[in-house]
């Protein structure tokens, strides 16, 4: 069993006893430990149970490969599944439980997969589920549905707060070993601006767990003199908890701090992401040990040899009494020797080499251990744990030689380099076949946007695995980095260090080398998600032949760690299958972030009222305080209605629509877009820009004016205002704005900038209130002011500036609503004290406040076209009856070329008109026109389309527009619209101007 | 002139800097050939400060120059005198080809101050706001989260944000939540 | 994310203060064209695996457009200039020459 040793732990501090809980059960750990080292020193070896057969998983690991033990952090609002106990500093309170089983962790109903799996291979889903498709819905989804996800979803909302910093520095050093700090060092003697990263809350990764000498003395002294040093230079920075996400492209990095895992509190950010850009990187990012894969491979008990020292020397943590270490290389005999040392029992160490006469295996035999060479584990011996081994020759088929009673099994597969953040950003890999592992290629660096490399890599992430060569690479990283930044480094001489010989590694992919079937279908590749050597090889006979596939296919690494332990084994065997070399194979594609990294940190600050930016013009407040029902349009909240007392929405907008018609009422059009366009050319622009004409527009008047894209298609509609000799304003839809201002300084910049123009978006600058209705001069006139506002002097489709009572107004007689109207506009900073000034003069005249329904409503009454309702991106002008806005006279404006194809000239495009449903009922919107037979799909023909659909107070009656096939031929025909859940809908073909066809009301 | 009303008067908060509206203040956008004499003086005249270089802002006062592209100076003034400086530029300039309008109502504007007042902007901008290379009187147009915004190093702690005036609430909350207690990183 | 470098306001841009336009130094085909010259501009896109020439905007910037020739397949930037030209500027045109001899160019006199 798994237990804490009296002494030891470099980490913990033991006059600090931590509480916390696991699975509802009260544990004690120390102040320093992880929920890992912290579980194992309590005993708790079986954390978790696998995905797919709900196997028993104990810890495997020691950091962010773990694969096994993932349990679910805290409760309620901090709720957090799929968390790693390895990289989990524990914290007074800490609450954990596990995951994927039912009802308990130690009896679990799932586990019956596990005696099923031969009916489960590789692929399962994509066989099973094919058919009969009627089961689909009833039994496999719900079957599915069940069985997907490990950990328990959060159903509270997060209470934790996240945020993003954006840097730029010179260079960015990710891990915070060796190689890291000695590459941070010397970047930073040459004065350039240094970031070094670490993920985890200690400088000097593994360098500390196997001891060295560095320049003659304990490492420790060295990481200690090198952090500090780095701490006095101006120019450095360094950061623990930080871990390196992801590579993009152009030096730019995600790096993921988390302040608060460790220490959950109220207020503070619990992650930060960091932006960085960064002008070079050196990732020291280390390596990561393999597992070997032999039958009964995943029991609790089996550990990567590394992670047992880690957990010896870091947390003072055994992970059991009697280990058989079991490995292919020299470095596993590390572990039998500190295990040796430290007084615990090391039963053999089985290596599947010939010979083992390397100084460390001779050190292990001077120590007494039994040494076994040529062997191999033929099946890990136990149930729910490990109970011993049975061993063979790594060369025969398994046939037992002799068995060992044990509790830990130690296995070392050799070292991968972490080449995740080189390989982001397109960093290529070789095979190294001497050290039997990926690693990067140099020559094949990301490439930045000077064409010269922007990332390496330093250390074990290097495939260097000796400490006096890592820290000569990582001197030679740091320099090199800063160089190619623009700095000058002093270079200096490396540190030295002293490391023992290591004999070769073998690659051993399979333990004994001809295991059968039974053997194989025990050995696990990947532990989380349940893939075998068996599933890999069946996918390879199945004809899944590129990594790519076989990864989807078998599900092989792609569980929460991303396959850090599995991918390199699994496509070993994958290409051994395949008869092909490993390099031939390649590896699956790394993509970041390397490990997860939270929601909430990818959305920062962009939560709750951040989420998105709302507009709000200078009214807004008031429209707030008096009701207003909101309708967005982009990220403005404009006013839907305004109900009053008990009415509804609808019933407010009816009243709206009547009282404007009837008396006078108040839009805020404030969001309407206003581009100031000046310049000696600027009419000849504007004449390009619009399809209609504007340079002839006459000083102090305004116009409608329509704009196409280059396309043909109609994009934007509003009155044009001819400020001055070399001025116009044109006023554009809400929505459009910016993106009309974005299309004007388009043309101009870069295909008409010989053209003397100058173009300023004014939108904002102005308050614009629309008066309206029958009394609509009746209320201006009360405020007084210079201006003259009646039918003479300030006809329909003109304009004036002057002052209106206190306001520094421009007042246009325009109307939408083919009411009495004049558009005010004022100064932003004046349009709340406009607004109600208006409100008060307007008030003998029963002025109300109407919002955009009632807007839509009226200008639908009037047959006015709407950017967004009869225009979709495929309507041209000429669909809608505006042939009189397209000028005959211009040589060129944007879309006259377009408008002359085939395709916008074809008399069978649908055209605009007015419906009226018989019986006088409201269409549904966007319903379609019914016409005969059925297409080749079976779906009914159609021959038009609703685009606005209202219930008309004016009229009492449903009155809608629409495109229809000849429509404007086909007036009085009845057609029948589609209604979803009823039968179809007939209305008649009428005019699209409903109300006032003349136009006396707006022309007073 | 009637009753005016900032985009959110008197809105401050503290925290790992201070955070204020600063109220109106007079904008005039000139938009032109920046390189032409009577353009460059009349800016240098109005504000009474050095013409800027590209990415920088001068002032004195209430008046200054700041650079916002190659053809574009903004001219800060006065609230007060906003619409009569417009008009005095206009003037002048009525014979160049130019663009010039009063803007002073477009904008809000806020003061973010105090040691870690880059740090509040590094949460929000992609701007590179190291010391050493933000220094006081840089200028820039860049974005504040998910708005078009400027930022104006005025000295060394005190920076002004300005952007669009129907974003102002947006903004103050964005900068208010930078600023939250306890939240500095430390870095610059 | 690129990072392009202004060069109206002289700032290296994020990705993200940035709009992207397409394919630069396209002629305007307008009324009087053939059918066939029409569609060429509205629609015919260069999509080299190599060097492009595109059209950026400062959108989160100065407001400027203005061109850029990247390689699409290693991100590269040769330079990034004005957009108030007709084909890529002379020192452009020899830099990638130099960088990528035999690249196709349709500006090679």
């Amino acid at each position: 069993m798994s237990a804490r040793l009296p002494k030891g732990g470099r980490f913990l501090n033991r006059s600090q006893p931590i509480e916390f809980s696991f699975n509802g059960k009260q544990l004690q750990g120390f102040e320093g430990d992880t929920l890992a080292s912290a579980l194992m020193a309590n005993g708790q070896q079986l954390v978790g149970r696998s995905f797919k057969y709900h196997r028993p998983r104990g810890v495997v690991a020691s950091g962010a490969e773990e694969p096994n033990a993932l349990v679910n952090l805290g409760t309620g609002r901090r709720l957090e599944p799929n968390q790693r106990a390895t990289t989990t500093e524990l914290f007074e309170g800490l609450e954990a439980t596990s995951q994927n089983h039912w009802p308990s962790l130690e009896f679990d109903v799932g586990a019956i997969n596990a005696r099923l799996s031969r009916f489960l291979p590789a692929g399962f889903y994509y066989k099973m589920f094919m058919w009969p498709r009627a089961f689909w819905k009833h039994v496999y989804e719900p079957f599915i549905r069940q069985s997907a996800g490990l950990g328990k979803a959060p159903n509270a909302r997060d209470a934790d707060t996240y945020e993003h910093f954006n840097i730029t520095v010179d260079v960015l050093v990710i891990g915070g070993g060796i190689a890291g700090l000695e590459a941070a060092r010397v970047a930073g003697s040459s004065g350039a601006q240094v970031l070094l990263i670490e993920q985890t809350a200690q400088w000097g990764g593994r360098a500390n767990v196997d001891a060295t000498l560095i320049d003659g003395a304990d490492e420790e002294h060295w990481i200690e003199a090198t952090v500090d040093a780095l701490e006095d230079m101006d120019n450095v920075r360094l950061r623990t908890r930080v871990m390196g996400a992801g590579v993009y492209d152009h030096g730019y990095v995600l790096a993921y701090e988390r302040l608060c895992d460790h220490d959950p509190q109220d207020g503070l950010p619990r992650h930060r992401l960091w932006k960085i850009r960064a002008r070079q990187i050196v990732t020291a990012t280390g390596a990561i040990e393999r597992p070997l894969s032999f039958a009964g491979n995943d029991l609790p008990g089996v550990l990567l040899a590394s992670a047992q020292r880690d957990y010896l020397i870091n947390y003072g943590v055994s992970a059991g009494d009697r280990t058989v270490i079991v490995t292919n290389n020299d470095d596993a005999y590390r572990t039998a020797l500190m295990l040796h040392n430290l007084g615990l029992e090391v039963k053999a160490v089985i290596d599947a080499r010939a010979e083992a006469n390397g100084p460390l295996p001779v050190a292990a035999r001077e120590a007494g251990i039994r040494v076994e060479t040529g062997k191999a584990i033929a099946k890990v011996k136990g149930v729910a744990r490990v109970e011993g081994v049975a061993i063979c020759a790594q060369v025969g088929e398994g046939a037992v030689l002799d068995e060992i009673a044990c509790d830990v099994v130690a296995m070392s597969g050799g070292w991968s380099p972490v080449v995740h953040l080189w390989s982001h950003c397109g960093g290529k890999l070789v095979w190294d076949d001497a050290q039997a592992h990926f690693r990067p290629d140099p020559g094949k660096a990301p490439i930045g946007a000077d064409g010269h490399a922007f990332v390496h890599t330093t250390g074990a992430a290097s495939g260097l695995l000796k400490s006096d060569e890592i820290l000569q690479n990582a001197h030679d990283a740091g320099a090199d980095a800063a160089k190619a930044a623009g700095h000058k480094p002093k270079r200096g001489k490396a540190p030295t260090a002293a490391s023992p010989d290591e004999a070769p590694i073998e690659p051993v992919w399979m333990m004994p080398q001809g295991a059968g079937h039974e053997l194989r279908s025990k050995m696990w590749l990947d532990f989380q998600n349940d893939v075998k050597v068996s599933d890999v090889q069946l996918a390879a006979q199945e004809g899944f032949e590129s990594v790519e596939h076989t990864k989807r296919y078998t599900t092989l690494g792609m569980a929460t760690d991303q396959g850090k332990l599995s991918n390199i084994n699994g496509l070993a065997i994958l290409s051994k299958s395949l008869g092909a070399d490993i390099p031939a194979v390649g590896t699956t594609t790394f993509r970041p972030p390397y490990t997860p990294i939270s929601m909430g940190a990818i959305a920062g600050e962009a939560r709750g009222k951040l989420f998105q930016p709302l507009r709000r013009t200078p009214m807004h407040d008031w429209h707030e305080a008096n009701g207003a029902h909101w309708e967005p349009v982009g990220h403005w909240r404009r006013p839907y209605a305004f109900p009053r007392g008990s009415e509804t929405v609808e019933q407010a907008v009816q009243r709206e629509v009547k009282n404007t018609r009837e008396a006078v009422g108040l839009l805020d059009a404030s969001t309407l877009g206003k581009i100031l366009v000046k310049g000696p050319d600027a009419g000849a622009f504007l004449d390009l820009l619009y399809t209609n004409m504007v340079s002839t527009l006459p000083l102090g008047r305004c116009r409608y004016g329509l704009m196409c894209s280059e396309n043909g298609f109609l994009i934007d509609d509003g009155v044009i205002v001819r400020l001055s000799e070399d001025s116009w304003l044109c006023h554009t839809t809400t929505g459009g704005a910016d993106r009309i201002h974005g299309h004007m300084e388009e043309w101009l910049q870069t295909e008409w900038w010989d053209m003397q123009v100058h173009t300023a978006n004014l939108t904002e600058q102005y308050a614009q209130i629309a008066v309206v209705g029958p009394d609509a001069r009746n209320v201006l006139e009360a405020l007084g002011g210079d201006i003259d506002l009646d039918a003479e002097t300030l006809p329909f489709m003109h304009w004036t500036e002057g002052r209106i009572g206190d306001f520094d107004a421009r007042v246009f007689r325009i109307s939408f609503s083919g009411e009495l109207s004049y558009e005010v506009a004022v100064p932003a900073s004046q349009g709340l004290a406009f607004w109600n000034a208006l409100l008060k003069a307007g008030e003998v005249f029963g002025v109300m406040p109407y919002g955009t329904e009632a807007l839509h409503i009226m200008r639908a009454e009037k047959g006015f076209i709407m950017i967004g309702d009869e225009t979709d991106g495929t309507v041209i002008p000429q669909d809608l009856g505006l042939h009189w806005a397209i000028s005959k006279k211009k040589a060129d404006f944007l879309s006259k070329r377009a408008q002359e194809r085939d395709h916008m000239t074809d008399p069978d495009r649908w055209q605009l008109v007015g419906l009226e449903t018989v019986d006088g009922s409201v269409l549904p919107d966007g319903a379609y026109a019914l016409a005969e037979g059925r297409n080749e799909n079976g779906q009914r023909n159609t021959q038009g389309r609703v685009t606005s659909t209202y219930h008309s107070p004016t009229l009492g009656r449903g009155i809608a527009m629409g495109l229809v096939l000849h429509g404007p031929e086909r007036m009085g025909e009845v057609l029948k619209f589609t209604n979803i859940g009823g039968a179809p809908i007939e209305a008649r073909i009428v005019s699209p101007v409903f109300y006032d066809p003349e136009g006396k009301k707006q022309n007073v | 002139m009637s009753d005016l009303a900032s985009p959110l008067p008197g809105v401050a908060v503290s925290g790992i800097a201070e955070v204020r509206e600063l109220g109106l203040r007079g904008m005039i956008t000139i938009k032109g050939d920046l390189a032409l004499p009577l353009v460059n003086s009349t800016a240098t005249g109005v504000s009474g400060v050095d013409f800027p270089d590209r990415g920088q802002a001068n002032y004195v006062g209430e008046r200054g120059l700041c650079w916002m592209a190659p053809d574009e100076i903004m001219v800060l003034t006065p609230y007060a005198e906003a619409a009569g400086d417009t008009a005095h530029i206009a003037h002048v300039l009525r014979d160049t080809h130019s663009l010039v309008a009063n803007v002073s109502d477009a904008r809000c504007l806020f003061e973010v101050s105090g040691a870690s007042a880059r740090e509040v902007l590094s949460k929000l901008t992609p701007a590179d706001m190291h010391p050493d290379r933000f220094r006081p009187g840089a200028f820039r147009r860049t974005r504040l989260a998910q708005v078009p915004a400027a930022v104006w190093m005025r000295d060394d702690q005190t920076i002004e944000v300005f952007a669009f005036r129907s974003a102002a609430r947006y903004v103050s909350d964005l900068l208010a939540n930078a600023a939250r207690p306890g939240t500095a990183v430390g870095y610059y | 994310m690129l990072i392009l470098h202004c060069p109206y306001c002289g700032v290296d841009a994020d990705e993200t203060e940035l709009a992207p336009g397409g394919e630069a130094h396209l002629k305007r085909f307008g009324p009087g064209s053939s059918d066939a010259e029409f569609e060429a501009y509205l629609f015919q896109r260069e999509n080299p695996k190599g060097v492009h020439f595109e059209r950026w905007r400062h959108a989160n910037g100065c407001g400027k457009w203005f061109h850029a020739a990247r390689c699409t397949t290693t991100n590269e930037v040769f330079g990034t200039y004005s957009a108030q030209v007709t084909e890529p500027p002379r020192d452009i045109h020899d830099k990638i020459t130099g960088k990528r001899p035999g690249w196709l160019s349709r500006w090679l006199s």
